[in-house]
């Protein structure tokens, strides 16, 4: 046990040394769920043997977290202790080999598998990518760097310092003072500020109150909470000790998603370190403060992000939502005052005990300060896990980060807040980002999703997809939510099918105002949001799939046909490849698809070496 | 213990039932471990059937209908049982922008079964699954542990199922 700050520091300086690689080497693997998935396990295996059979004694192989560009995985990063680090990508076992021949023993990088040379003739690592220019890394900052399965690791970039310095020279009228300071707004979406919150549950007497880290990422296309439990998760520990002590709880748990089986077993490992750590446990520091967390699992189901389900699924029961007031502050977990935060919210706390609030506030905007990780995704070069000061465009995100639409596809609109949110069309582009001016523009931040689309995408289907999720994901206790999302989505059935009429807009439109305004939960308050967007920002398209029957993208197949055109040479191979036989015609004469025949799996069109059939 | 009936599906001597047991007795003192139990079963059994909630029920004093509701509530319990091997097709935003509804169709097509279906062989379930978080890879399927990405060429599908089969 270790319970002084004294301690804390001498463990701190054998820590550093061992982080810095003074002596030899430290190689990091990143071995976050995208790493994992792209085949890094097999390649940090390949190395530690590789390695060893080198015998190099001075050289430490381990596990990180996410790099943060998704598209170079598997990748490594070589630091030596002095030099710049290399950055080694799209690795594989006998890539490996080489590195270790190479590099490790001959002291010659393998340029080919970096990702290049710059001007100055010196080898590009990760930093120098534009990717990373324009990011302000915070809540990243140990992602991809420290090993998240050692303690010590976490220990040398300032670990628990933050708590001890809570617990030792504040009050916990202190620690929230300082929160309220900084202006930190929590990040799972609403943007609720966190120092205020945490006062209201302060301000409760109760003998028993809790804490609990919202891990229950739900929104399809987003995994930055995911990234942070995984490459980061003693911050988030440290976050909530803190949050207990400043509120008064001497118990937190972590509901986290049952798929995220990485980051469970990293936040299990995490706790047992800190325990034994004397971090976690009673009398921390010496300051008579005791707490203890426990993790919870979810069962997939999306509604539970939303606090009070969330709440009735830590209890044990459905994961529905209830009505507020009482907020969970005054009355939560088993009747408890309860504070739910979510993981990069509770990720930036302790750099805000440490740095203090004014450093908080130089970055981002001043209603919005500090910094926001983006899950960029969808028809982007650069998909990744991105991290930006509040303010930022998505302009800049979009084309200087993620590097513009893949192929070179135009651009068509920005998903932002999942099911929650909108799709912005290419005139919000210069709209610098923070919470209020994302709802001013019909979206909303939510947790951090950044899908952005292309010329290909139908936004008519894109909205089918969300209420499709949302209708899934209704809990089904109140009506406007339950019913109303049902009937939205028929009627968008019913338009993507080629059999919509103007009326239904209008009716789609009425529908989505009263759903806005009377369900119970932000989920049924929230969940017109696509289409109300789509219908503002999209409205030609609307109108092409219910009054020329036409899907502009092609991607709605009943109102898809093909066709061949005259550049047809008559050559059979589109005949030959149709599966139900449509397609007719002698050689060398123009063929014709029968459209009764056709099931659209358009088979003739991708084999069709003249490009003399199209669809419309 | 003895059932009933007498027969030989005696719970005292099933192996599973024993393993429930002892997590059951293990976190019996805690608040709220309803859900962790059902979690519990499903790893066990692979599915949590009437059979299996009755088990629960007596043994947490839960009644049957309340775990009936969380059961069918959360799209992790299954109260019918799986195939041998588990098809996710993500369908979070990002694979879906990408063509994941083609992936799903070929799988479809490819097994003759609908989504949230078991192949009649016991073979293969499949399911559309949330975000996976591997966007930088989509569209991508995962396949019991393993996951495939990029499948914008959706020929290659069969292949992969293939392997499965033997």
């Amino acid at each position: 046990m270790n319970n002084s700050i004294n301690e804390l520091n001498q463990l701190k300086a054998d820590a550093v040394k061992n982080l810095e690689a003074t002596e030899g080497s430290r190689i990091v693997v990143g071995m976050a769920s995208c790493g994992i998935s792209a085949g890094a396990k097999p390649v940090l295996e390949a190395l530690k043997k590789e390695v060893a059979a080198a015998g190099l004694g001075d050289v430490q192989v381990m596990p990180t977290g996410c790099v943060g560009m998704c598209i170079y995985e598997p990748i490594i990063e070589v630091f030596e202790h002095g030099k710049d680090k290399v950055t080694y990508i799209h690795m594989n076992p006998e890539r490996v080999s080489k590195v270790v021949s190479e590099h490790l023993v001959k002291g010659k990088p393998v340029v080919e598998y970096t990702i290049g040379e710059a001007e100055d003739g010196k080898l590009k690592n990760l930093n120098d990518l534009k990717f990373y220019k324009k990011q302000k890394r915070i809540v990243l900052q140990n992602c991809g760097l420290i090993n998240p399965e050692d303690i010590n690791d976490y220990i040398a970039v300032n670990g628990y310092q933050a708590l001890a310095k809570s617990l030792t020279e504040m009050t916990p009228q202190d620690v929230i003072s300082i929160m309220k300071a900084s202006g930190l707004r929590g990040r799972g979406g609403a943007g609720f500020p966190t120092g205020l919150k945490w006062s209201f549950a302060a301000a409760n007497e109760a003998d028993q109150k809790y804490i609990i880290c919202n891990a229950d990422e739900g929104d399809p296309g987003a995994f930055m909470d995911r990234s942070v439990l995984e490459g980061d998760p003693h911050s988030v520990l440290e976050a909530l000790a803190i949050g207990g002590y400043a509120i008064g709880a001497t118990k937190g748990f972590i509901y986290v998603r049952a798929e995220y089986p990485v980051a469970v077993n990293r936040l299990k490992i995490a706790i047992n370190q800190a325990r034994e750590k004397g971090f976690l446990g009673k009398n921390i520091f010496g300051s008579g403060f005791d707490f203890d967390i426990e993790i919870r699992l979810g069962a997939g189901a999306f509604v539970c992000g939303e606090e009070t389900a969330l709440i009735a699924s830590i209890e044990g029961k459905r994961g529905m939502s209830r009505n507020k007031p009482p907020f969970p502050a005054n009355k939560g977990l088993w009747g408890k005052p309860t504070i739910i935060n979510n993981v990069e919210t509770l990720a930036n706390i302790p750099k805000i005990i440490l740095n203090g609030p004014e450093w908080f506030k130089s970055m981002g905007t001043e209603k919005s300060p500090g910094t926001k990780v983006f899950a960029l995704g969808g028809k982007i070069n650069n998909t990744g896990l991105v991290e930006v000061p509040m303010g930022i465009t998505l302009r800049e995100v979009i084309y200087d980060i993620g590097g513009d639409c893949i192929n070179g596809k135009a651009f068509k609109a920005v998903q932002t807040g999942g099911p929650s949110g909108g799709c912005l069309p290419k005139e919000d582009l210069d709209v610098p980002i923070d919470f209020d001016n994302l709802v001013a523009i019909g979206s909303m931040m939510g947790s951090g999703g950044m899908i952005v689309m292309d010329e290909d995408n139908c936004m008519v289907d894109i909205a089918r997809f969300f209420l499709d999720f949302t209708v899934d994901e209704s809990c089904g206790k109140c009506t406007p939510c339950r019913e109303g999302t049902k009937r939205m989505l028929e009627i968008l059935d019913k338009i993507t099918q080629g059999n919509g009429t103007m009326e239904d807009l209008t009716i789609l439109e009425d529908l989505a105002e009263n759903i806005k305004n009377t369900s119970l939960c932000a989920l049924g308050q929230t969940a017109p949001n696509p289409v109300l967007s789509t219908m503002k920002h999209f409205k030609d398209e609307y109108v092409a799939h219910v009054v020329d029957k036409r899907c502009p993208t092609g991607v709605c197949k009943a109102l898809l046909s093909y066709f061949i055109t005259d550049a047809c040479k008559g050559c059979t191979l589109c005949a030959k490849k149709c599966p139900v036989g449509a397609i007719t015609g002698k050689v060398r004469e123009m063929h014709h698809i029968d459209q009764d025949k056709c099931i659209k799996c358009g088979a003739c069109m991708a084999a069709c070496k003249f490009s003399a059939i199209i669809k419309k | 213990m003895q059932n009933d009936c007498g027969c030989n599906c005696n719970k005292a001597d099933d192996e599973r039932y024993v393993q429930l047991k002892a997590y059951i007795d293990s976190v019996k003192d805690s608040e709220g471990i309803t859900m962790t139990v059902l979690q519990e079963a499903q790893r066990i059994f692979g599915y949590v059937p009437l059979e299996v909630q009755k088990f629960v029920s007596e043994n947490i004093g839960v009644p049957i209908a309340e775990l009936y509701g969380i059961a069918t509530f959360y799209s992790q319990f299954a109260i019918t049982p799986r195939g041998k091997h588990h098809i996710g097709v993500c369908l979070g935003t990002a694979c879906y922008v990408r063509g994941a509804q083609k992936v799903m169709d070929k799988i479809v097509e490819e097994l003759g079964i609908g989504v949230g279906e078991t192949t009649k062989d016991g073979l293969f379930t499949l399911d559309a699954t949330r975000c996976l978080g591997c966007c930088g890879l989509a569209p991508v399927i995962m396949i019991d542990d393993d996951v495939y990405g990029k499948l914008d060429n959706v020929d290659v599908i069969p292949a992969i199922l293939e392997k499965y089969r033997n």
